[in-house]
């Protein structure tokens, strides 16, 4: 399988799909790696280091031809058209927003699977590059605003006098906000953090956070740990303390968002009028609009002395760690895939198969609840967004943990690839024996003896394929239990000990029927064995 | 030469013909962890086939023996048994057993077709040659790792002067006695073969080191297959050899990957014995290693586990021998409850099976995704404040890394002496399985926990707690 590594065309865009660490590891691990040209350039990755980790240079066409290809934003108009039919690309997308986007990808008939739409779910967080991103958003958001801030974060006792440590409130403590207040401890200031889940306040404190919130009682947790909208009384006591907060404080930095709506505007004019001049509020959630009323996405504007910043490129800004971080991000979600080997799209895997929005140019998405509550949410009611809603039901897959004892036959399973395999190899075998039975009527000179041995030995043959292809990907985990299964099979050598078994007791049966005790003792330890072991085996 | 096949030969293979897939599916089950137990049951159901199937075949008048169905009964309630009764810790020496017996039945059967029928065609008595030869080798070599794997006989290897040439001289022997077998078929020269070949095994797996015991325990799961297919080609039959053969590849390729996981060629395990590069006498005049060993507390280490944010163990066969599983199960769970990140490192090799020391933790109920394999982690030891190494050694010696001359140099390693802290908890000052000094345990990170697996960590969590 090859992968193509494509240079992002977005102007403010500096990041790249992966790091040279992380094709080293694809190169490593039996992939086919192609990197367009200058891909990697202005995250500082030069071409010099991919190729060094095992990728080749190729050109723009080439990179958008490869089997799999791999992107950070959503790709533009005119780069779906670059895009192979029948072809597979990985990147964020969101698909809610993006509906004329979906119809031109659906019209290439390609695969898409959305970063941003791995659940989050702990098997996933691995993969979730959201996450990634919002802790490098986090981190650089406090970042900015020091640049910006006239005075120390951390207090100083000088010999020309003290300077007071800067004070910072946190609004929404979620990866974004937890990474900020990491960052804005780190550098001395004293950190207040805002939230309206309850979840929350250990996670403030763990990281040396003082919690605030307010005293009416409601709960803000929403569904895949995002909050959810507010009543109003809520509000009003929310603003409440902003207001007063806002006196005090020197830096916000302000993380709420909604799922599917706009962002939440919870610092009003009059909170920024409030604060000391020079002071910096910035805005994570600038791109859904924000949540300061005087927030311009993608700029930073002055407003009664307070600096409010609302850059929508944050992770950007940081390119080279970013890249590193959403390139682990695809590995992991290809190594969950089934890797070099065994790359392919799993229905059933619940960390794979919300992320699928198109297969073939036919739309997947959103995907249909998997067995418990552990499923998807962050996408599950995309409020403006009717339609996606009513072709849903389109394509219900079974649940995947509901039938454990799908029955012994392989009737009701689609056959997947492996066992294509094995069936083709073994059509292959009755193909061969077929010709050995053509070759044995017409041809005087071979003895039958000879024929059958050729026969014997061409099924022997096949079955050694078959079995080390069968074998070849098996995880370490599994080797003990994979031995012991193997061991139990290998008493099929029962059959040997029956068949020598017939007639009356003498040596000959004798022997055969001890053959047949010390078979059986291994097929029935053997067996048992392997399912005490695998017993054990649980998440 | 034609004559009619009668119905219920032609439904008995096409039933092994079902017993073979089924043999797969449960091979290709048994790759992941979701599909293992259906995998297990596919085996179970394809053996239930296979035998219903032979018994059902045409006899032309003569009956199976009844003491047959009398032999499987006991068989099935002594096996049972077996597999019921073995702790998880020596499951190893389960399967060293249990493949012997499939060695013993495989000679067995070979000699049950010799005592039939003296006279036979010539491939007939090539194949009961072969069938009895591996099944002899598979039969003792496996006896003997079951003992080296018990502790009843030293792992150490057995390393005669002359060891390749009295090989060569026993294989030369065994196809000589093999050449005039095919000639005679006396069962004289079959029983002398079948003694050379039990003598092999022996000497093959006692010259090979108890650090390599899993990639020899998986050598000789793959020549209990190939006995198997030997066998099939002895009595014209399909199944046996296509299961023999899958059995016997899947075996070699499982060694095959294990070896490849330490650095080793396989040829220098199942012949070379450990240490065959480096003259044994470099050893000896090698200098200690210098410096002091350095002691460290429950108490301390304890408290060192509260602050810290990061900590990785690592789990050798000295957990396995001391049970510790479920105490190392119960310190995970204080310290993560604590907020603290732990995670576990496997080495391939780690235990005396492969994917030993996952059974052993998966036993004790730790959840499998903090449970990662050396290239997952290796890069994340020099951000870990605290590695604990519980009875392992050649794992974690960074010999294999700095010293061209080490026995085990080239194989990779755990390299948790990247970490600020390592904790090394050993029984004794003894060196480890491969008989070679561990470095590490001289480093200035590295502090010293003596004392038994179990005991020592049992204390360890008490203090968190107190």
């Amino acid at each position: 399988m090859k992968l193509g590594i494509v240079q992002e065309t977005r102007p403010d865009e500096r990041r790249v799909a992966a790091s040279p660490n992380v094709v080293g590891r694809w190169v490593k691990a039996g992939w086919q790696v192609v990197v367009e040209r200058d891909a990697g350039a202005r995250a500082s990755y030069p071409d010099a280091q991919y190729e060094a980790a095992g990728a080749t240079i190729v050109d723009k066409f080439e990179a958008w031809h490869a089997d799999v290809v791999l992107k950070v934003r959503p790709p533009g108009e005119d780069e779906v058209l670059h895009l192979r039919e029948g072809g597979t690309l990985i990147s964020f997308l969101y698909p809610a927003q993006n509906d004329a986007l979906l119809q031109q990808l659906a019209m290439r008939k390609v695969t898409v699977l959305a970063m941003d739409q791995v659940p989050r779910i702990s098997r996933a967080q691995k993969m979730d590059a959201l996450s990634s991103m919002a802790n490098i958003s986090g981190y650089r958001a406090v970042i900015e605003a020091a640049n910006r801030f006239g005075s120390f974060f951390t207090g100083q006792f000088t010999a020309a006098g003290k300077v007071p440590p800067a004070k910072v409130l946190i609004i929404g403590a979620g990866v974004a906000g937890l990474a900020a207040l990491g960052a804005a401890k780190g550098l001395g200031a004293i950190v207040r953090a805002f939230d309206v889940r309850a979840a929350a306040e250990e996670q403030i404190k763990s990281l040396g956070g003082e919690f605030l919130t307010v005293t009416i009682k409601e709960s803000g947790e929403g569904q895949g740990g995002y909050a959810k909208e507010m009543s109003k009384e809520f509000l009003d006591a929310e603003y409440a303390l902003f207001r007063a907060q806002a006196k005090e404080v020197d830096i916000v930095i302000t993380t709420a968002l909604i799922p599917g709506k706009p962002a939440p505007k919870l610092w009003l004019k009059d909170m920024v009028e409030l604060m000391k001049p020079g002071s910096v509020v910035v805005d994570l959630a600038a791109e859904q609009g924000g949540n300061c009323e005087y927030t311009k996405p993608g700029e930073a504007v002055v407003e009664k002395g307070v600096t409010i910043i609302g850059f929508t490129d944050l992770p950007s800004r940081m390119a080279s760690v970013a890249s590193d971080l959403y390139g682990m991000n695809l590995w992991h979600f290809l190594e969950e895939m089934g890797g070099a080997q065994g790359y392919k799209i799993d229905h059933e895997n619940d960390a794979v198969r919300p992320a699928l929005v198109l297969e073939g140019g036919e739309k997947k998405w959103p995907a249909p609840p998997m067995a418990k509550k552990d499923a998807p949410a962050a996408a599950a009611k995309p409020a403006e967004a009717p339609k996606p809603v009513a072709t849903a039901p389109a394509a219900p897959t079974k649940p995947a943990v509901a039938s454990p004892k799908s029955s012994h036959g392989p009737a009701p399973r689609a056959p997947s690839p492996a066992s294509g395999i094995a069936l083709s190899l073994l059509g292959l075998v009755l193909a061969a024996v077929w010709v050995g039975l053509r070759y044995g009527q017409s041809d005087v000179a071979a003895s039958p003896g000879t024929i059958n041995l050729l026969q014997h030995l061409t099924v022997f043959v096949l079955a050694i394929f078959v079995g080390m292809q069968v074998v070849w990907n098996v995880t370490p985990a599994l080797h003990t239990p994979l031995m012991s299964v193997t061991n139990a099979i290998s008493g099929i050598i029962v059959v040997g000990g029956l068949l020598s078994g017939i007639g009356k007791l003498d040596t000959p049966v004798i022997v055969a029927v001890a053959a047949t005790l010390f078979a059986t003792i291994n097929i029935a330890g053997g067996f048992i064995v392997t399912r005490r072991m695998l017993a054990m085996f649980r998440k | 030469m034609e004559h009619l096949i009668p119905n219920s030969l032609l439904l008995a293979n096409a039933a092994y013909l079902v017993a073979a897939v089924l043999f797969i599916l449960a091979l290709r089950g048994l790759s992941s962890q979701e599909t293992a137990r259906r995998g297990n049951l596919y085996g179970i159901v394809g053996m239930a086939i296979a035998i219903l199937a032979t018994f059902s075949r045409p006899t032309y008048g003569i009956h199976f023996s009844p003491y047959l169905f009398g032999a499987i009964a006991v068989a099935v309630v002594v096996g049972a048994t077996m597999a019921l009764r073995v702790g998880m810790t020596a499951m190893p020496e389960m399967v060293a057993l249990l493949h012997s017996f499939v060695g013993l039945a495989a000679v067995l059967v070979g000699f049950s077709l010799q005592l039939r029928h003296g006279e036979g065609s010539l491939a007939e008595h090539i194949e009961v040659y072969v069938d009895v030869i591996i099944g002899a080798i598979t039969t003792t070599g496996s006896v003997l790792a079951f003992l080296k794997l018990r502790g009843s006989v030293s792992g150490k290897p057995l390393l005669l002067p002359a060891r390749h040439f009295l090989n060569l001289a026993m294989l030369i022997g065994i196809v000589v006695l093999g050449i005039l077998y095919a000639r005679e078929h006396k069962d004289m020269t079959l029983e002398l073969g079948t003694a050379i070949a039990a003598v092999l095994g022996v000497h093959l797996v006692a010259a090979i080191g108890g650090a390599d015991m899993p990639v020899v325990v998986s050598m000789l799961n793959s020549y209990s297959g190939w006995t198997a297919a030997a066998a099939g080609f002895m009595l014209d039959n399909d199944l046996l050899i296509v299961t023999g053969a899958l059995v016997g590849s899947s075996g070699a390729i499982l060694s095959y990957i294990m070896c490849r996981a330490m650095n080793r060629s396989i040829w220098n395990v199942i012949f070379g014995g450990f240490g065959a590069a480096p003259a044994p006498s470099a050893k000896k005049s090698e200098a200690k290693p210098a410096g002091e060993v350095q002691e460290i507390d429950a108490a301390t280490l304890a408290s060192t586990l509260k602050n810290s944010k990061n900590v990785v163990i690592v789990p050798g066969y000295g957990m396995a021998v001391s049970r510790a599983q479920h105490a190392v199960r119960e310190l995970t769970e204080v310290l993560r409850n604590a907020g603290v990140n732990v995670r576990f490192a496997i080495h391939p090799v780690a235990g005396r099976l492969p994917g030993h020391m996952n059974v052993l933790l998966a036993e004790a109920n730790v959840p499998y995704d903090i449970v990662l394999e050396m290239d997952e982690i290796n890069h994340d030891f020099p951000q870990t404040d605290v590695a604990i190494v519980i009875g392992a050694n050649d794992i974690v010696n960074p010999a294999a890394e700095d010293d061209p001359t080490s026995p085990i140099a080239g194989m990779p390693v755990l390299q948790v002496w990247k970490s600020k802290l390592v904790v090394v908890n050993k029984r004794s000052r003894a060196a480890g399985y491969a008989g070679i000094d561990n470095p590490l345990f001289y480093k200035p990170v590295t502090k010293m926990l003596f004392g038994d697996a179990k005991a020592a960590i049992e204390n360890v969590v008490a203090a968190l707690k107190a």
